[in-house]
């Protein structure tokens, strides 16, 4: 992907990774040298439990137009449970974000394992596709606006 | 409001992130964000001169905090902890940007990659700022290691830890220590009899009086912190006690019941329902087979009971539960022979003389079904006529994306020292089917040529189909296989026909992986830290792998990680404390509710109610760090050091900030 191929919307995505997990995956990726959507930048976290929902109305507040939690599979987990929280707070956010007006589709939950290069690579692909797709959220200006009609 | 001095130091990695972005321009980028100080950047950050250098700049610029953009964290991170240490810093004031891993190596333009550089920096800059210093805390180490799966690295682990004084207890499942190399006849390529170098080793374990040696155990649960685990292991009935028993062998002479299958011997001998797998075991104890035994199943016989002379029968003897309290553990539950029932074309166990590779190893075996000749079969028994010609079939169930992609390492030559085996105790003409022949070990091409040179035919290919006809009375096995070095089809009608079966992982692999923390590959074999770096070491402090647990492979490599292994732990006991990771949870009084949530989801029962004070309270020493609570805590008094709220948000904040890519 190229920035004058593409043409139009190029979505910034904040990834959450597990260090166990995921985030050894997209090491993985590295040295096996398998390209992946640069629009998916990941920050590192303990566990995918440690997303706490404000990170990720805050991404969407910042301007993000995506937001990925990569965790391990289940029975996985370094932390006994971690991604089971994750994986509930998520589905739960995902109806809160709806009725916001943000689309569902905007959060993913995924699982890879630290051995799942393939699968963080194709996984990252996928769901840049879908947001840019969905395009601009746009958020952060839809909220200045707000206050700026409640100012009025 | 955060503040600081920082110092960006940014890597060449020679060409691996230069190669790809303009350090130039990134360089220029990081004088433009808040508080950066000092901007470097070094074709080697990790070398020395690299990491004198960053703390040249730290005392010079009176930096602090700093930002290394290299490598992985999981890479340098500890490193560059400690040179910040060096120069005065505490060691957390550091904050790690991945610009090789997650970007020049896995982005394909370079503006997009350079573009996405800034954002990973910026998140870092940003990040940086928020962190405090920590203190690590030492946790003493129990002077012990239990060790799990007594094959041969296994045994060689805890040879080498016990010899250096250490105490070891070494558990296996079943009731003999040994694992798949007592099974061996000869091992290649020296032809040397593995009796011959495993037993006096199995021997040395039984008799070390550092190492307490518990078969026919499991380990049931895993609990404790690095460097003070808490193991529980189960102790199955063995339904003789071990300590008055002589090992003379009566009860096996007497018991009636004679046609169970051994399991040692792959189903091809049989065994009684009191037994010693094997003649050479240690320990020497029998073990009675309680499925099969006359008196668990319909209440009567106690024959064996009325001939001991030492009156070691105990049918009343139950499971025990025995914890031990180790500082490093080691994995050496080693790998299972792939089962070619799943390769239906080749007919194994449908054909009578297809046979597997492990059955192989014990028909050659002296002390096997044959004493050590190789007979054909008949109605799924040995008939006295001998194969005069063979067909050795390789990489069975492994380089076959069917099955398993990996390559196994050992059926190569394994295959090679059955064609001598074979041709030494039958005169038959050999053939091997081969994809490639890997002959990679020290002697290993040697004893490759020496095969070629015993009139061994090599065809290059993968064998189809194998069809039973009968030529002229006699039963044949016709081998279909496309030379692929002249691409012609051949049909080989041969006598017997060995499948060279790949090594995969324990069907239970994930499930013991589990019980200690630690992960698994794609192929379910045990996940190392770093393949190159760190073979033995797990994501686990204390917890080391060796052998074929961790992958395929031959003996001489699966003892020298056994030894590797016993180094890592012999280090961990020796320095006597373990570095506990401060980014734990802490709670503020002041602004807890007392809803309990994070009571609930806390993994370790780290954080309890004081009920005078209506507060959660949290233990320090219990919390792993894995932030559960801090972000279900919905009052905000939970904090986790390192990764806390502030840090995280900051690197959202850095990352947006750095605006959009442009379409």
């Amino acid at each position: 992907m190229s920035s004058e191929e593409t043409n139009g919307f190029n979505p910034t995505i904040i990834g959450f990774y597990c260090r166990w997990c995921t985030h050894a995956a997209a090491d993985l990726a590295g040295t096996s040298r398998i390209p992946v959507s640069a629009n998916v930048i990941g920050i590192r976290v303990p566990c995918s439990g440690r997303v706490d929902p404000s990170f990720i109305y805050d991404a969407f507040t910042k301007g993000a137009d995506g937001v990925f939690i990569g965790g391990c599979h289940y029975g996985d987990c370094h932390y006994e449970d971690g991604n089971y929280s994750a994986f509930k707070r998520t589905k739960m956010l995902q109806k809160v974000i709806k009725e916001f007006g943000i689309e569902p589709e905007r959060v993913r939950i995924e699982w890879i394992s630290a051995s799942e290069a393939n699968k963080y690579k194709l996984t990252l692909d996928e769901f840049t596709e879908t947001i840019r797709e969905l395009g601009p959220l746009n958020w952060d200006k839809h909220l200045q606006e707000r206050d700026y009609e409640k100012s009025v | 409001m955060e503040t600081g001095r920082i110092g960006v130091f940014i890597c060449h990695c020679g060409t691996n992130i230069a190669g790809k972005i303009s350090i130039e321009k990134l360089m220029d980028f990081a004088r433009t964000l808040p508080f950066v100080d000092a901007v470097r950047d070094n074709k080697y950050t990790c070398s020395e001169l690299g990491q004198s250098a960053i703390q040249d700049v730290i005392r010079e610029r009176n930096l602090t905090h700093v930002v290394v953009a290299a490598c992985s964290p999981s890479m340098h991170e500890k490193t560059f902890r400690n040179t910040i240490e060096k120069a005065g810093l505490n060691r957390y004031m550091l904050s790690i940007c991945n610009l090789r891993e997650m970007n020049t190596w896995v982005t394909e333009d370079n503006e997009v990659s350079l573009f996405k550089a800034k954002k990973l920096l910026a998140a870092a800059v940003r990040r940086v700022v928020t962190q405090k210093p920590l203190e690590e805390e030492k946790l003493p180490v129990t002077s012990r290691v239990v060790i799990v799966g007594a094959g041969i690295a296994g045994i060689e682990a805890s040879l080498q830890l016990a010899n250096a004084d250490k105490e070891v207890v070494l558990v296996e499942r079943e009731p003999s220590i040994g694992g798949q190399m007592a099974r061996f006849d000869k091992t290649f390529p020296t032809l040397d009899c593995a009796a011959c170098i495993l037993t006096p080793k199995m021997v040395d374990v039984g008799q070390h009086p550092n190492i307490t040696l518990m078969t026919y155990s499991e380990i049931e649960e895993v609990t404790g912190v690095p460097g003070k685990y808490d193991v529980k292991i189960r102790k199955k009935a063995r339904s003789i006690d071990e300590v008055t028993c002589t090992g003379c062998g009566i009860c096996e002479e007497e018991c009636p019941i004679k046609k169970i299958p051994s399991e040692f011997y792959v189903g091809l001998k049989y065994r009684k329902a009191v037994y010693k797998p094997f003649p050479q075991a240690v320990p020497q104890y029998p073990v009675i087979d309680r499925k099969n035994c006359t008196y668990f199943l319909k209440g009567k016989c106690r024959i064996c009971e009325k001939e001991c002379p030492a009156g070691s029968i105990d049918f009343e003897q139950e499971d025990t539960f025995i914890n031990v309290e180790a500082g490093a553990l080691i994995l050496a539950t080693g790998f299972e022979p792939f089962d070619p029932v799943n390769i239906p074309h080749y007919h194994y166990g449908e054909y009578d003389n297809v046979f597997r590779a492990i059955e192989m190893e014990t028909i050659l075996n002296s002390s096997g079904p044959t004493g050590g000749d190789f007979f054909l079969r008949k109605d799924g028994k040995f008939t006295n006529s001998k194969p005069k010609s063979v067909g050795i079939i390789h990489c069975v169930g492994s380089r076959d994306e069917n099955y398993n992609p990996y390559c196994s390492r050992v059926c190569c030559m394994y295959s090679l020292k059955y064609a001598h085996l074979i041709k030494e105790r039958t005169d038959a003409t050999i053939y091997q089917f081969y994809i490639d022949i890997r002959a990679f070990g020290k002697g290993y091409e040697e004893f490759y040529d020496r095969l070629q040179k015993e009139c061994v035919i090599f065809i290059r290919g993968k064998p189809g189909k194998i069809i039973k006809t009968e030529q002229s009375g006699q039963e044949k096995l016709i081998v279909q296989v496309e030379d692929s070095l002249t691409q012609t089809p051949l049909h080989f009608p041969l006598d017997a026909v060995i499948l060279s079966t790949a090594l995969v992982s324990r069907p239970d692999a994930h499930e013991v992986a589990n019980k200690f923390g630690i992960g698994c590959g794609s192929e379910s074999f045990f996940r190392e830290l770093h393949p190159k770096l760190a073979p033995v070491s797990t994501q686990v402090d204390g917890v080391f792998l060796a052998g074929a647990c961790q992958g395929p492979k031959d003996i001489p490599d699966t003892v020298a990680q056994g030894a590797a292994a016993a180094a890592g732990a012999l280090s961990l006991l020796s320095r006597g404390y373990i570095v506990n990771e401060p980014t734990i949870a802490s709670i503020d009084e002041d602004l807890c509710s007392n809803c309990k949530m994070c009571i609930s989801v806390c993994p370790y029962d780290a954080i309890a109610e004081d009920t005078e004070k209506k507060v959660a309270v949290l233990t320090a020493s219990k919390c792993k760090g894995c932030g559960l609570c801090v972000s279900i805590c919905p009052s905000g008094s939970i904090e986790q050091a390192y990764y806390s709220d502030d840090a995280i948000l900051a690197e959202i904040k850095g990352i947006i900030e750095t605006g959009k890519l442009k379409g």
